[in-house]
């Protein structure tokens, strides 16, 4: 389980988290869901310790991420995997040796064995022929896909998605949250998404959060949010103009 | 007044941040190549990057170096009789100053700029936080190679630097003006001693930590966005360039 205690974190005089609480239930996939510009990137990287927090405490399975040591944060990590808004693939790698770049330098597999795991990942991900390709020649879609393939390959406990579907058009979008959905039930973990497509994200995970001003301002299941009578939450989920969210 | 001291507190407190973070930086790079130094092959391909294809650069750059020494060198000995001493002038001005600092300046604009803008787009597209997210240390396999490539790379290409300028001192002195074969290389072994060879190899492998160190800091540490790759990379050329010439000179009243 991951649990967030009272966190804090601010750049410059902005504070992005303030003094959040949220539990992240194990095998579950979770949805963080708000506005964008609320944190919920920053929110997403404190919980890898890709950023510090300026107080509070992380736990990852009780243990607390923000007092770790460089070395000690590394070997935790190995539990997580994370696709990046923008898929972050290795642009001078072509799509094969991104994929199998995590294998060759943390496992002691054989060249053969590796050619199989990056081939039944990337087919995984409905990927095929692609091997000699490089990142600037695929398409948003396919980019995610890659990801998605090298972040499953060293079967993570975790996985973080950082707006998985964002700047996809709704088919690829549907698809993307479809193969989320597939490989969460294949290999059980738990899943952490951060978006702000909804009402499309409560078709795919299992509980919600909503991060609003810092805090999080909601948690529960899809059904508790689709049927919440707060003002605010009603007008996000219903992505209406008018209420108490200002856009500024 | 307060403003003024407090603006100039801001400033000193900055800077002390900057240079802490800095130091930081180079052990952290050093203890990663010690722990792990990462594949021969990631080695190897930033050699080839900072060092072989610097060659082409370098080799011109010591030509015409060499030729300019030779025409100054032989008109003002000239004028004291003692143009015989050409050799020795060349030789001691590549090996002890010019070699060294020219090589490194002309190793900075080439590899420095290109090693800063790779880590500066690789740290804003996100594949620096991508290697850190797999447990995979960036130190490793971003500062490791280059850093270790750059304190081989440049006393080499020094001394590439010193034989091909000490040909054109010899090209111009001898060839075209008419010194004397013999004693342009007999002056030149008769000055030239292991302990100026020995400052001239010091003096390029510091500036090779200098080059790398400072090219891979500000990429990973760039701002955001295009414009912040832009910056930091010109930062990384002016910074290092004015280092290698401040630290040249205290080498040199240091060596000396």
């Amino acid at each position: 389980m991951i649990r967030l205690v009272k966190l804090n974190k601010a750049f410059g005089s902005q504070k992005v988290i303030n003094n959040l609480d949220l539990d992240i239930p194990t095998g579950a996939i979770t949805a963080i869901i708000g506005p964008s510009g609320e944190g919920k990137s920053v929110l997403i990287k404190l919980m890898i310790g890709l950023l510090k927090p300026d107080s509070g405490q992380i736990l990852v399975d009780g243990e607390d991420i923000t007092v770790m040591r460089r070395d000690q944060l590394n070997r935790l990590r190995e539990k997580f995997g994370m696709l990046f808004q923008n898929s972050a693939l290795f642009d001078s790698m072509t799509v094969y040796e991104n994929v199998s770049f995590p294998l060759e330098e943390k496992t002691r597999l054989s060249s053969n064995e590796i050619r199989e795991r990056v081939h039944e990942a990337l087919e995984h991900v409905g990927l095929k022929g692609v091997d000699d390709k490089f990142p600037d020649q695929l398409s948003g879609g396919m980019k995610k896909r890659v990801a998605l393939a090298r972040a499953l390959l060293l079967n993570p406990e975790i996985i973080l998605f950082d707006e998985p579907t964002t700047g996809l058009d709704p088919i690829i979008s549907r698809a993307i949250n479809g193969l989320i959905r597939k490989t969460h039930e294949r290999f059980g973990f738990t899943a952490v998404i951060v978006t702000h497509e909804v009402p499309e994200i409560f078709e795919l995970c299992d509980y919600a959060a909503m991060l609003y001003k810092g805090k999080i301002l909601m948690s529960g299941t899809p059904g508790e949010f689709l049927n919440s009578k707060d003002p605010l939450i009603g007008q996000f989920v219903k992505g209406e103009l008018d209420g108490p969210l200002q856009f500024s | 007044m307060l403003f003024f001291i407090e603006k100039l507190g801001g400033l000193s407190l900055a800077l002390l941040q900057e240079m802490g973070r800095m130091m930081n930086f180079i052990l952290y790079s050093f203890y990663t190549i010690v722990r792990a130094p990462g594949k021969p092959f990631a080695l190897f391909k930033q050699l080839h990057f900072i060092g072989a294809k610097s060659f082409f650069v370098i080799f011109l750059t010591a030509a015409f170096t060499g030729m300019v020494l030779g025409l100054q060198g032989y008109y003002t000995l000239l004028k004291f009789g003692s143009e015989g001493m050409l050799g020795s002038v060349v030789a001691l001005s590549l090996i002890r100053e010019l070699g060294p600092v020219l090589s490194a300046l002309m190793v900075t604009g080439r590899a420095g700029s290109a090693i800063t803008a790779e880590i500066g787009i690789m740290r804003i597209t996100e594949q620096i936080d991508a290697l850190e997210s797999m447990a995979l240390e960036p130190f490793k396999y971003l500062m490791s190679p280059r850093i270790l490539s750059a304190l081989i790379a440049l006393p080499l290409l020094c001394s590439i630097f010193d034989l091909v300028g000490i040909f054109g001192g010899y090209v111009i002195g001898v060839k075209l003006l008419g010194v004397n074969p013999g004693a342009y290389f007999h002056e030149m072994q008769k000055s030239v001693e292991w302990k100026d060879i020995w400052i001239g190899f010091v003096k390029s492998i510091s500036f090779g930590l200098i080059i790398s160190w400072i090219c891979c800091y500000k990429g990973y540490y760039t701002g955001h966005g295009a414009e912040g790759v832009s910056k930091a990379t010109t930062s990384a050329v002016v910074m290092s360039s004015v280092l290698i010439l401040i630290w040249d000179y205290f080498l040199t009243s240091v060596l000396l």
